[in-house]
């Protein structure tokens, strides 16, 4: 099964019912319904009831929903996990995780609350923010955590402001950690996403940090502005080239598969296993049925 | 009598005559013989050098006898910022003048003081393409004699060749004129680009005044409205408020909804066939439907096509599309801000047309008729892609009517642009509540949740289709936003015919009823 | 139950309802009352989705005062649980 596409992930305020009325309409991989920084303090009470009510009701369509939670050493945790867990968004996201033990902890909540609610066979992800540079320490230790977590994230204005850094348009105080976290979601096979970019009238510049994420392993990025969706889908979007490209080498693939071939040439260069993946990944990315190609073939 | 839409329309309404029901988009002119009465133009006379300049407009409108019932006419140039009509209206009343038709080409906010002229019956009838604001209520709740006639831009020409519309007296404005009457939009401190509409009142109109803040040295270049029409120039300080006529440059919306909506609308016309060079293309001044310009305009670049013309309203997005060399030329009917004038007086291209040329089905081929996409609003849609652009929620005219009928009948693609819903309120219905445009002349309904292909269409249904982009049946999207909005309750009517909705041909396309309760 | 504080829920944006509840005294009963920007379209809706609320949360004696702005029946459902869940004291939220 082709692997669910996260170019890009929408953040939409949990307490804002006419964005998340519309939020299956946007055309972004994934909605993250936000209980956490994007509520003002006294008004979480109201998110988190107004979110519970639209998850049961909002067609989302083809969009993923993740809900992006309070950290379990606030208040507002563990009531967010009570009336959220039992509805099963595809995803939820846990905010400033820094060690094991965090995970942990959330983790045997979430189980409990499930099996309060007889999920005998839950199938919501969850999602690990690395937000400070404890987190992005141990973020090996806690990307092998839990079997459920499926993605890791790095949130860049929190972690800059826990390293007492300035956060840059060029981005070099937090490369490390970026570098770092998709390492250690690539050693798990998790899917790797990019914090935000915070300047929505500045598509250039949104472009060029899109580019630059992809090139060292991220799947996607998270998004504040649903204006921002296009540039990100650009990016991640093959080039008619590259799909050209990949179509030949995966049907080159299989005839020779069934010839019994492992390794090939096509134009003189040599075809091995990586190639063909990384063929695949495109082909999928480009919405192409990899059965078609098959039968194409054969 | 049932037209071919099912409206019940009365045959005879005093005051207005006999009504033809609406037959279909071309019936009336492809089968009928081109039709009535033909107005001839009115006989004038001057003798060499006298002045045709008036003191004041008072002045001016004396000399051309006003009387009891007569005909006086506007064109809507200036918009918001208007203060020639009220002005007219005001001296007229004050001259005792009762019993008056008003036929302005459209009405804005800045003829709300036109309230107790109505109320006080003296105007008693009204001829317009659109109604707003406070007129558009007590309209709606009967206050005007006879009901107000809605036509489109092209009807509108039509009407004052088979003598509908019969003009006693056209006060035009202009942002710019000579002693003898030749003007333009195009330059003065209160411009407003294209002045076309106003060419069918100067041309037939029995007086003509044209009123300026601006009276330029003879002859005033450009020379939109020709001398040999015009009855009488007047000078006045101000023609309007300049910062409501047009100002500045239009700007694409922010608003995430609309842009989703046009996004999805730009992939439909690329997807639709008729993407490539040589395309001719028409966009509404707002919202959404502007903004599948600027889609469209990226994906023009992107795949290296030149289109043809544009027409219709143009606002500062199309002239730079124009001088990108994105379009060879604009005809422009109507401008929309202040940056589009100085590209009608400047450029070659960019080519001021009349409502005539616009959108007049009765003559030997308007530019709609060349138009391949056109992308228009809608207030309501049904299931039978009828298009409301005139009443609003509790059936109140709030709207206007202008070039929508006369686009849609004419481009190879109509497509409509609006949301699904706004604010709880359900857009697709099972009948609009009052039909401007026929569903057969339109094409696509995009809205955020899916793209409605008209069945008389499936070679585009299946296009879109193929190309990915979401198609969905109008009734399964009618019950899908249903059931998020609820039913609303239906709408409280009177008996009272308060409006028509004339086609561009000329027949009776619906008719308009009194509400009781305004939200 | 009874709501013991005054409370609100809710925003003035388009698409939200704003709730005020205002507390009685018991057995005067519940008093609800209703403006909207579609009132003449949905008021029996929204009066129904909000008693709907107060019996499932049985509250009996309210005043419980409406302003939407074209809100969805659950966001309507969300703002009077909010609301009736503050006046009585047992989630924290702005008065």
């Amino acid at each position: 099964m082709a692997k669910k596409k996260r170019r890009s992930m929408l953040y939409i305020p949990g307490n804002n019912p006419a964005m998340i009325q519309q939020a299956g309409v946007y055309g972004c991989d994934a909605v993250l319904l936000d209980l956490e920084d994007a509520v003002a303090l006294n008004q979480k009470d109201a998110a988190r009831i107004l979110v519970r009510n639209m998850l049961q009701t909002v067609n989302f369509y083809d969009t993923e929903v993740c809900v992006r939670v309070n950290n379990m050493h606030t208040p507002f945790g563990l009531s967010d996990l009570e009336e959220i867990v039992p509805l099963q968004p595809d995803n939820i996201r846990f905010p400033k995780t820094e060690t094991v033990e965090d995970v942990k902890e959330f983790m045997k909540e979430v189980r409990r609350i499930e099996s309060e609610h007889d999920i005998e066979e839950p199938s919501m992800t969850i999602h690990v923010m690395i937000e400070t540079a404890k987190g992005v320490a141990n973020v090996y230790d806690i990307a092998a955590a839990d079997p459920r977590i499926d993605a890791i994230t790095i949130g860049g204005q929190d972690l800059t402001a826990d390293m007492g850094i300035i956060k840059t348009p060029d981005g070099v105080g937090i490369d490390y950690a970026r570098k770092r976290i998709v390492m250690a979601g690539k050693a798990y096979n998790l899917d790797v996403l990019d914090t935000v970019f915070a300047d929505v009238n500045d598509e250039e510049g949104l472009r060029e940090e899109t580019e630059y994420i992809k090139k060292i392993g991220f799947a996607g990025k998270a998004l504040i502005n649903p204006r921002q969706v296009d540039v990100v889908h650009e990016v991640f979007n093959p080039t008619e080239n590259e799909v050209r490209k990949s179509y030949r080498v995966y049907s080159e693939y299989i005839k020779n598969k069934k010839a019994g071939i492992g390794v090939f040439a096509i134009d003189g260069k040599m075809v091995d296993a990586p190639v063909v993946q990384r063929a695949i990944t495109v082909l999928e990315y480009a919405n192409i049925d990899l059965k078609e190609i098959e039968k194409s073939v054969g | 009598m049932k037209n071919a839409i099912g409206v019940e329309i009365p045959e005879y309404i005093e005051g207005l005559g006999k009504l033809e029901p609406f037959q279909g988009v071309w019936k009336s002119i492809i089968e009928d013989e081109v039709p009535v009465t033909n107005i001839s133009r009115t006989l004038k006379a001057k003798k060499p050098h006298t002045s045709k300049l008036c003191d004041t407009l008072e002045d001016a409108i004396k000399k051309c006898n006003p009387f009891d019932g007569m005909t006086v006419t506007f064109h809507h140039h200036l918009r918001g910022g208007d203060h020639v009509l009220m002005a007219t209206i005001k001296i007229l009343d004050q001259l005792g003048i009762k019993d008056i038709t008003l036929a302005s080409s459209s009405l804005t906010s800045a003829h709300d003081g036109l309230v107790p002229y109505v109320e006080k019956g003296m105007i008693t009838k009204i001829f317009t393409s659109g109604i707003r604001g406070q007129l558009g209520e007590i309209i709606s709740k009967g206050k005007l004699k006879y009901p107000a006639i809605i036509h489109s831009h092209g009807g509108r020409v039509r009407d004052f060749l088979t003598g509908r519309i019969k003009p006693d007296l056209s006060v035009l404005a202009a942002a710019a004129a000579d002693e003898e009457g030749n003007a333009t939009g195009a330059h003065g401190p209160s411009a407003f680009g294209s002045m076309g509409y106003a060419d069918i009142d100067a041309r037939y109109s029995k007086n003509v005044i044209i009123v300026t803040d601006n009276l330029v040295e003879y002859p005033c270049v450009p020379c939109t409205i020709r001398q040999h029409f015009i009855d009488f120039v007047v000078k006045v300080d101000s023609i309007g408020d300049a910062t409501k006529i047009a100002s500045g440059t239009t700007r694409i919306t922010k608003s995430p909804m609309d842009l989703r909506i046009a996004k999805i609308a730009a992939s439909v016309i690329e997807h639709s066939g008729l993407f490539k060079n040589g395309m001719s293309f028409q966009v509404g001044a707002g919202g959404a439907s502007l903004a599948v310009a600027k889609f469209l305009r990226e994906d023009m670049k992107r795949k290296d096509i030149k289109g043809s013309f544009m027409i219709g309203g143009v606002t500062s997005y199309g002239v730079d599309m124009l001088n990108e060399g994105l379009f060879h030329s604009i005809f422009d009917v109507q401008s929309f801000d202040a940056a589009v004038s100085t590209s009608v007086l400047n450029n070659p291209n960019h080519i001021e047309i009349t409502g005539d040329q616009y959108a007049n089905a009765n003559n030997c081929g308007s530019m709609t008729n060349k138009l391949d996409v056109v992308v228009l609003g809608a207030l309501e849609v049904d299931v039978d892609f009828n298009v409301n652009v005139i009443t609003g929620a509790s059936g109140e005219i709030r709207g206007a009517s202008g070039g929508h009928s006369d686009t849609a009948s004419g481009a190879s693609l109509t497509v409509i642009v609006c949301p699904s819903f706004r604010g709880r309120l359900p857009i697709v219905q099972d009948r609009v509540h009052t039909v401007v445009t026929p569903g057969e002349s339109v094409d696509a309904i995009v809205t955020e949740r899916g793209v409605c292909v008209n069945p008389s269409k499936p070679n585009l249904a299946a296009a879109l289709k193929k190309a990915g982009v979401k198609v969905v049946d109008i009734r399964d999207l009618k019950k899908e936003v249903e059931e998020m909005t609820g039913l609303p309750a239906e709408k409280k009517l009177g008996d009272k015919i308060v409006a028509l909705v004339e086609y561009r041909d000329g027949t009776i396309i619906d008719v308009i009823y009194n509400v009781e309760n305004l939200s | 139950m009874t709501p013991k504080f005054k409370a609100q829920a809710g925003t003035f944006e388009s698409s939200d309802i704003m709730i005020l509840i205002e507390p009685v005294q018991p057995d005067t009963g519940r008093q609800v009352d209703i403006s909207s920007t579609v009132i003449l379209q949905f008021e029996a809706d929204i009066t129904k989705t909000i008693i709907q609320v107060l019996d499932e949360l049985e509250i009996k004696d309210v005043h419980l005062i409406a302003k939407d702005k074209g809100a969805l029946n659950q966001t309507i459902r969300a703002r009077v649980e909010t609301a009736i869940k503050r006046s009585l004291g047992i989630q924290k939220g702005t008065l």
